[in-house]
């Protein structure tokens, strides 16, 4: 076998389809990422008609659906056009699946973490190319499959992004469709880590040591240590509750199930809670991989546009290190309420209380890395300070949740529901955002129009504030997360005036989004010529031309100190790149 | 090779599709129409905060949680402060440089160790000690208790009370009827004649109440948030908990874990009452079933 990694006449398949370029396989992650995130979220703008308005013809859907999926598919699905409570489930189900594990996690991992890693350690590609590029098709294959679920009999999975057990080895046959997807998912991030790992640790540019290589490589590292630690156990769950499904087994079912009435064929003997702690054990740390990429962009844009080195770098470092190994023992505080001890419980609220540390360490940080800098409010650097207070009400928010004892009035209702999204959608998705418009220039070699951006941002933070607020009033109120008309309880009919202002809300978002798909698009075709460094930046994928060729670099660049050293007194610029020599 | 490579894929789809269809059915049942009974306590219209509390216990975790929200109101309040000043005071402009000193202060450090401090309380302080009282300090005979199992299915909650007795039946798959017997009760079991078994869960007030949960099928989530309990209703396990209802009225129980199609609507009446409406009731139900009496069938 004979790689011409570096060969310029390649066809238009190898170039850019089949691709081993970190750099293509980034775009295509990021794209495909993208296009699976508005998907998701357009079935949540889905549901959010049928909690505002249950009952109610949905408009333009109500009727396309239906035409588009046939008749028989329209009585059970969508009768008069009103989704059915299995269709709501489906729906629920794949909106979580998809935002997680087809949307965020490829983009912020995938696709940035493709891009930019390699060239921020002055690397000319990924240590393993091919793994790589399989890495992209395999993920590629599971959202396929995933698609291909809603055309399964019975629908798409409906037993919560979560599956948990019997629920999901009793439902519809959408869950096995959903067990191999997640199988093929769970492995592409296999792929990914491992190549992630051993690229930061091999494939650094002289002069590179760990404590100068950006804070988002050493974020990108963390979380893949997290992919790669804490997914085989879901990947074993998923394929043991596979087997319990199409092979009779009941690892995860007990004895003398009795379902509608019908004693259950199974063995017994299982335990349903062993796929909670299977599934957290995993999805706890999932967390993280959606957030400490996040903060790593986030970092890098604060930097540049504060021009000042980031206070405490070391400090976040080690938070980052401290949480990544932390969060592998916090997963059962998903689980208090499954009838936990209390020894078990104070344990795993203790360990909960203590990995709130260092995120409030890395928050402050960036906090006070604002103090006495020049701070440009550019698009990119609008949403990463967004970012700031939006993470810190998810962050907040989760104490509640974290103490077993208020936990036991918020479980499971609205509250972790605003929790969550306050963390991912207005955190990482912010972050992805700002790492958009700050890396666009780098990939493409043009600019983001800044107005179309602006109003991109100040329509999406008002709208997504809009949506999730009010939750955190439904879940003090009480109301159960997962219902598909709330009204039928008096407190959720006495809070369904806040369900119709975040449905509202949700679509009011779902517009503002068509500002940054008119940006995108026409900024690639129009947009100002961008320099190889336009934010005047430091750190070495700004050293690299606008789009960087393949293998990157036109000489291997030697780095000769600190990735954040911008105003640095007595010198005529603002910055000093990493690459750039004392003379 | 090549056929292989070529191979694998279309294998790999033939063996989803047979999985896909080796996978079970799932058949729904009825839920009883108790949408018209009238539920008490306020609410307004947009409603912002926890809803009434009618147990003895639940200030604990009202206490907590008001706690938790003025701590997370003060801190995001005071790092918004900060924030917004920082974003003004040092807004780029002509003529103002960022410095590259990193400053010095303690004040991070010291409101990190405040933080810490203060959560730290919180969890030992508040926390563990309603955990473990919830958890742990099951009322005792002399406390006077309600036994009531609670047995979950979807989509509808029963409740298994001991009837004058005070001892449960032993209850087995085999003898299930779905129409006649729905939890299994062994009709050879002395202990099981005077049990009887409600879509309805009437309690008297003022005396506390031990449920043991568990659930037929899926995973259920049995609470009341009035009585700011909540409890998962897990199948092969029954779970205790208890509370203690102090105001009469009629209330809802809820469903709080995602358990299938009808998820929405398992909601139960919990009725509390006072003791003699509380044994007029059982007096009334412990006779048994009156429908299905022989001359029914």
């Amino acid at each position: 076998m004979s790689d011409h990694d570096h060969s310029h006449d390649q066809g238009f398949l190898r170039k850019y389809v089949f691709s081993i370029d970190h750099k293509v396989i980034g775009v295509q992650y990021a794209v495909t990422a993208l296009v699976f995130l508005f998907f998701g979220f357009c079935l949540m703008m889905m549901m959010r008609w049928q909690l505002a308005y249950p009952g109610q013809s949905m408009p333009v859907l109500g009727e396309l659906l239906p035409s588009l999926f046939g008749k028989e598919w329209a009585e059970t699905n969508m009768g008069g056009g009103v989704m059915s409570p299995d269709l709501y489930n489906s729906l629920g189900a794949m909106h979580g699946t998809i935002m997680i594990f087809l949307g965020v996690v490829p983009l912020i991992v995938g696709g940035f973490g493709n891009y930019v890693m390699p060239l921020q350690i002055g690397a000319p590609d990924m240590s393993f190319p091919k793994l790589n590029m399989m890495s992209y098709w395999v993920y590629f294959m599971g959202g396929m499959i995933m698609l291909a679920s809603f055309f399964a009999p019975g629908g798409a999975a409906n037993s919560g992004w979560t599956s948990y057990a019997p629920l999901s080895v009793t439902a519809t046959q959408g869950q096995t469709w959903w067990l191999v997807g997640m199988i093929f998912l769970i492995t592409s991030s296999l792929l990914g880590s491992v190549n992630f790992i051993v690229t930061i640790f091999h494939l650094r540019a002289k002069g590179m040591t760990m404590f100068r290589m950006p804070f988002f490589v050493w974020a990108q590292l963390v979380t893949a240590f997290l992919l790669l630690l804490a997914f085989p156990p879901l990947e074993a769950a998923g394929a043991l509750q596979l087997m319990d499904r199409v092979a009779g087994t009941s690892f995860f079912m007990p004895q003398g199930l009795v379902v509608s009435g019908v004693v259950q064929e199974y063995a017994g003997g299982g335990s349903p809670l062993l796929w909670q702690h299977l599934f957290w054990f995993l999805a706890h740390p999932e967390v993280y991989v959606l957030i400490l990429p996040a903060f790593g962009i986030i970092t890098e844009i604060i930097a540049a546009n504060t021009r000042k080195p980031i206070w405490g770098y070391r400090t976040m470092v080690y938070s980052v290190v401290f949480l990544g190994f932390t969060s592998f023992i916090v997963w059962a505080h998903h689980m208090f309420i499954t009838g936990m001890g209390t020894s078990i419980s104070a344990f795993f609220a203790t360990t909960t209380m203590i990995i709130s540390i260092p995120s409030v360490i890395l928050l402050t940080c960036l906090l006070i890395t604002l103090y006495r800098g020049s701070i440009r409010f550019n698009t990119a650097m609008l949403f990463a300070l967004s970012f700031l207070p939006m993470f810190a009400i998810g962050g907040l928010t989760g104490l509640p949740l974290g103490l077993p004892a208020s936990d036991i009035a918020l479980h499971d209702t609205y509250y972790i529901i605003g929790h969550f999204h306050y963390v991912v959608a207005p955190g990482t998705i912010f972050a992805a955002f700002a790492g958009v418009y700050f890396w666009f220039p780098k990939v493409t070699g043009r600019m983001m129009s800044e107005t179309l951006g602006k109003l991109h941002w100040i329509t999406s933070l008002i709208a997504i504030n809009v949506v999730f607020m009010p939750m955190f009033f439904q879940g003090l109120a009480g109301i159960s997360r997962r219902l598909y008309d709330q009204r039928l309880y008096s407190w959720g009919d006495a809070m369904q005036g806040w369900t119709v202002v975040s449905s509202w809300g949700a679509w009011a978002l779902g517009l503002a989004q068509i500002f940054f798909i008119l940006n995108f698009f026409l900024s690639i075709k129009f947009g100002r010529k961008a320099s190889a460094n336009p934010w005047d930046a430091t750190t070495l994928e700004w050293s690299a031309p606008s789009p960087p060729p393949h293998g990157n670099f036109a000489k291997v660049p030697t780095v000769h100190r600190e990735p954040y050293e911008y105003s640095v007194p007595g010198m005529s610029k603002d910055y000093f790149p990493q690459n750039v020599s004392e003379a | 090779m090549k056929i292989l490579r070529w191979c694998a894929p279309v294998l790999v789809a033939l063996a989803i599709v047979w999985m896909a269809d080796a996978s079970p059915a799932l058949a729904q049942a009825d839920a009883p129409d108790i949408s018209d009974v009238q539920i008490d306590g306020e609410y307004g219209q947009f409603p912002t905060y926890m809803p009434p509390d009618v147990s003895k216990h639940g200030y604990h975790v009202d206490d907590l949680i008001n706690i938790l929200h003025v701590f997370m109101i003060l801190l995001f309040v005071g790092w918004g402060i900060f924030f917004v000043w920082c974003l003004m005071k040092f807004r780029a402009r002509p003529g103002h440089t960022a410095d590259y000193k990193l400053v010095k202060a303690k004040a991070p450090k010291y409101l990190e160790v405040a933080v810490a401090l203060f959560e730290a309380f919180l969890l030992v302080g508040l926390s563990m000690p309603v955990w473990a009282r919830v958890k742990d300090e099951l009322p005792t005979e002399a406390d006077n208790p309600i036994h009531v199992r609670v047995v979950a299915e979807q989509f509808a909650w029963n409740f298994h009370y001991p009837g004058k007795d005070g001892l449960f039946g032993r209850v087995a798959p085999e003898f299930l009827n779905s129409a006649t017997n729905v939890l299994g009760l062994d009709p050879s079991d002395p202990n099981g004649n005077d049990d009887f078994v409600s879509g309805e869960m009437h309690l008297p007030v003022d005396r506390p109440v031990i449920t043991q949960i568990t659930s037929k099928d899926v995973i259920h989530s049995f609470a009341i948030p009035v009585m700011r309990v909540k409890q998962d209703a897990v199948p092969g396990m029954r779970i205790s908990v208890w509370f203690h209802p102090v105001k009469t009225g009629t209330y809802e129980i809820a469903c709080a874990q995602l358990c299938g199609n009808n998820h929405y609507s398992m909601r139960a009446i919990l009725r509390l009452e006072s003791q003699s409406e509380y044994d007029a009731w059982v007096e009334e139900m412990a006779k048994g079933p009156a429908e299905f009496d022989e001359d029914d069938l």
